[in-house]
């Protein structure tokens, strides 16, 4: 035990920033939908007739939750935020289980540990007490904004506990995952799965208005009802879950060899493929199921925005406020005005393929995989050219998801089936933007390779200014550093090519700068 | 081509860690040279220097006549590199990795290819992550050794390999000489140096403190005496090149300075030797003599008992 008091310790203090950055997001995801709904509604005729037609919309349900009490401000809190509050404390509980338990062992440093005199499930009781702290501390966050907003006591607890609920189910998830697969980043895919068919299974769940929900803990968690008629055991079912999958993750880890899995890895061909056999080649096979995958979760995602088709303008209400967050989209039409910023909503979340696919150099050089290939014939130009190359054609092909998605969306709501192509030009607007974010990654890899991971950073800027960029009258230059605030917000407004090709030169001329550096620093 | 690796005064600092200060380094075209030196002494980052991974702050260094910093990807078509830790993508198999890392090499070998995998007894077919640090490691040798190419830079080859594998490789390492190539071993395994190497170098603190042959580098060590003579001999122990000298009655025990030895069994052929073992010194007494401390305390007074 007392060698798992110093595990604990010694995650909480690698975790802090992580936790301090979920603690600081999840808390203002609720916030912000208590202040913006009451921002929005000037009367309660004008709220209950919004809340109405959301309530009636089957992409609105499917998208937030079963909606009950909308026409209140706790109730749209609870609408709006609890899925993806569920959703972010589950990824935070997943990345603190995963990078102390099954990336250790990836990396053989557990093995250093276990040697020393320590109980053989320490390390993984640590991670999952760490991860179990983080929610809990994430939790408080929540219930105590609720409560400083002024919402009413017994909701803002629901809603807290309840997400302390989900961080220990899908902690315990994550820790099972990382006893059958091998690798962190199949622990984080299995894990991600899990929560996605969650959201999928209560989604489907909420519009049917069957008992699929009652499979998810996300619904679960929604079963809570915060605001409206509290009730208080459902938490029990995540609990339960997380117990279970807990006792499951040691029986696994009792049984299994340190380094392996569950499954026997399975063998593959003994002669590379004629298209492995060079650094494009290999960097796209390095990405090509991550471009894959990301461009499914685009095409369901964009699908679901575009499925709310035109009762969107029925529910924003006619208020300053929803004027201003829609003035990103600059253009007159309202409709328009909220297709181009869910547009660029959708690209900032491609900006997570993009980003990550751009630090894909970064953490193969972490993992010592570059040394031996810049010792064959392969300059260091070309491996570089080939790993920039992927995540520009990548970029492209999730963005065409996320654009189909959209389009596709609308039309089979509206029947417009020219949608399909203007709801895909309004995503591809944007793309200078998304690259530029990838060649910030490229260029601080190159430059201070320690700095790397500050890239994200950079979608968070971008995500800030559009959020709050026009709400809060930020200065102009600083609305100015984000790319995106140069780029023509189609559909609201005409296409606008000079911008664009200036952004996309900045993306290039970043690159460049980074293969240049890159071409004169050390090799890791 | 005179030398195949030539660095003189090679200077690389890490902030603020002078990790290499002043190398010089001669190796000559087919020979297998020896790369030795306690941990940190800077192998890895002078091997990483010629690969053009890490850049030389001072110094001049060429690789076969050529820049290894500017020439790089051309240099590299004509060397293989085995480093001491390998890591393998995980989606990919040790087949794929040999065939790409050929193939990113301008070719490889087929039948070499083939009868590589037969002789370290690889299966070609497992993923990354599936191999044990061994197989890892020869994943990377086989990629390598069935390259065709004029150098190889081995950066502890074989750690991890079993007693079998290790002379399966020696076996290897003997057919690149004989074909005119030329090796440079970093190793801590000193059977392997002896076995295979034809001259060493001894690094320490970023510098080669030693260089020659094994022959030549025995000679610079103590070569330890048991001896029975007529009389007493006292006055040994103050004799040039004598240490840790010990006598009892007409015994005496002592080590001396190989380079020195006819001088001292002459002197000690003057009290009559009744009889005289010598034992020439060990590769470890060798290795340990400039890994240790000691060789900073270098020249000692002679005569002086340590
Ligand atoms: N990337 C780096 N950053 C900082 N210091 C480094 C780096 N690489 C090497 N060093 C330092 O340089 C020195 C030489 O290291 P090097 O790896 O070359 O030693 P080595 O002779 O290969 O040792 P070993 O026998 O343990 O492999 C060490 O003091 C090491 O700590
Ligand atoms: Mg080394």
């Amino acid at each position: 035990m007392t060698a798992t008091g110093t595990f604990l310790r010694a995650f909480l203090r690698r975790d802090r920033w992580l936790v301090l950055w979920f603690l600081l997001g999840t808390p203002t995801l609720y916030w912000t939908q208590a202040y913006s709904v009451d921002g929005i509604y000037r009367s309660q005729a004008e709220f209950d007739r919004a809340a109405a037609a959301m309530g009636d919309n089957a992409a609105f349900v499917a998208m937030a939750g079963p909606a009950r009490a909308l026409n209140t401000t706790g109730g749209q809190v609870a609408w709006q935020a609890s899925a993806f509050g569920a959703i972010v404390v589950g990824l935070m509980a997943m990345f603190i289980v995963g990078r102390h338990t099954r990336s250790e062992e990836e990396t053989g440093r557990e093995e250093l540990l276990r040697s020393g005199v320590v109980a053989r499930t320490a390390p993984m009781t640590a991670a999952l007490l760490a991860a179990t702290v983080a929610s809990a501390v994430v939790a408080a966050g929540v219930t105590g904004s609720l409560l400083l907003y002024g919402l009413p006591a017994a909701g803002s607890w629901v809603l807290g506990v309840g997400v302390l609920g989900c961080g220990v189910a899908f902690g315990g998830v994550a820790l099972l995952a990382a006893q059958v697969t091998t690798t962190a980043r199949a622990t984080y895919g299995l894990t991600g799965a899990v929560i996605g068919v969650s959201y999928g299974l209560r989604a489907i769940g909420d519009v049917s208005g069957g008992g699929l929900s009652w499979l998810s803990p996300i619904g679960w968690y929604q079963a809570m009802h915060a605001y409206s008629g509290e009730r208080w055991w459902p938490v029990v079912l995540l609990v339960v879950l997380g117990a279970l999958t807990t006792a499951a993750a040691y029986l696994v880890f009792e049984r299994r060899d340190l380094g392996a899995g569950i499954w026997a890895t399975r063998v593959g061909p003994d002669r590379a493929s004629p298209r492995l056999l060079s650094g494009l080649g290999l960097a796209w096979r390095m990405q090509r199921s991550s471009v894959f995958w990301w461009s499914v979760g685009m095409l369901v995602g964009g699908y679901a925005y575009g499925a709310m088709g035109d009762d969107v303008t029925t529910m924003m209400g006619d208020s300053q406020f929803s004027k201003d967050i829609f003035a990103a989209g600059g253009g007159a039409d309202l409709l328009d005005s909220f297709y181009a910023v869910a547009t660029l909503m959708l690209v900032l979340i491609a900006a997570g393929f993009t980003v990550s696919s751009a630090l894909r150099p970064h953490s193969e050089e972490q993992a010592g995989r570059v040394e031996a290939l810049l010792a064959t014939g392969l300059s260091r130009a070309r491996w570089y050219a080939g790993q920039a190359l992927v995540t520009v054609a990548g970029s492209v092909v999730v963005l065409l998801a996320a654009g189909l998605g959209i389009g596709v969306g609308y039309a089979a709501v509206t029947g417009d089936w020219s949608a399909v192509q203007r709801l895909t030009g309004a995503t591809f607007s944007q793309l200078a933007g998304l690259l530029v974010l990838g060649a910030l990654a490229r260029l601080l890899h190159a430059v201070a390779p320690r700095w790397a991971p500050l890239a994200w950073l950079g979608v968070l800027y971008c995500w800030v200014i559009l959020m709050f960029g026009e709400l809060l009258e930020f200065p102009q230059w600083v609305i100015d550093v984000s790319p995106f605030s140069h780029l023509a917000a189609v559909p609201a407004v005409d296409m606008r090519w000079t911008p664009f090709l200036t952004v996309l030169a900045l993306a290039a001329a970043m690159s460049t700068a980074g293969l240049l550096a890159f071409r004169h620093r050390d090799v890791h | 081509m005179e030398h195949v690796i030539e660095i003189s005064g090679l200077v690389k600092t890490f902030g603020s860690v002078r990790a290499l200060d002043g190398l010089d380094l001669e190796v000559h075209p087919g020979e297998v040279h020896g790369f030795l030196g306690p941990n940190g002494a800077g192998k890895s980052t002078t091997i990483r220097i010629l690969l053009g991974l890490l850049r030389a702050d001072g110094g001049h260094v060429a690789l076969l006549d050529g820049d290894p910093w500017r020439d790089a990807a051309a240099l590299h078509r004509r060397l293989a590199y085995v480093p001491g830790e390998v890591n393998l993508w995980p989606g990919l198999t040790g087949g794929e990795v040999i065939d790409l890392l050929g193939r990113l090499r301008g070719g490889l070998d087929e039948r070499k290819r083939a009868d590589l995998l037969e002789r370290f007894q690889l299966d070609p077919t497992k993923k990354g992550r599936a191999y044990s640090k061994g197989n890892r490691q020869k994943v990377a040798l086989v990629a390598a050794l069935s390259a065709d190419v004029e150098l190889l830079l081995l950066d502890e080859p074989t750690a991890g390999l079993d007693p079998i594998m290790e002379s399966q490789f020696q076996q290897c390492i003997d057919d690149f000489r004989d074909g005119g190539g030329t090796v440079l071993l970093s190793s801590h395994i000193l059977a392997e140096v002896e076995r295979l190497c034809d001259r060493v170098s001894i690094l320490r603190e970023g510098r080669v403190v030693e260089c020659g042959t094994l022959a030549e580098l025995r000679h610079l060590t103590r070569t330890s005496i048991h001896a029975e003579l007529a009389t007493t001999a006292a006055d040994l122990a103050t004799h040039e090149g004598i240490h840790d000298f010990v006598a009892e009655g007409h015994r005496v025990d002592f080590d001396v300075d190989t380079e020195l030895l006819g001088d001292v069994l002459a002197h000690l052929g003057t009290f009559g030797i009744r009889s005289l073992t010598s034992q020439p010194p060990t590769l470890e007494e060798l290795f340990l003599r400039h890994y240790g401390d000691e060789v900073v305390a270098e020249p000692q007074p002679a005569g002086a008992t340590s």
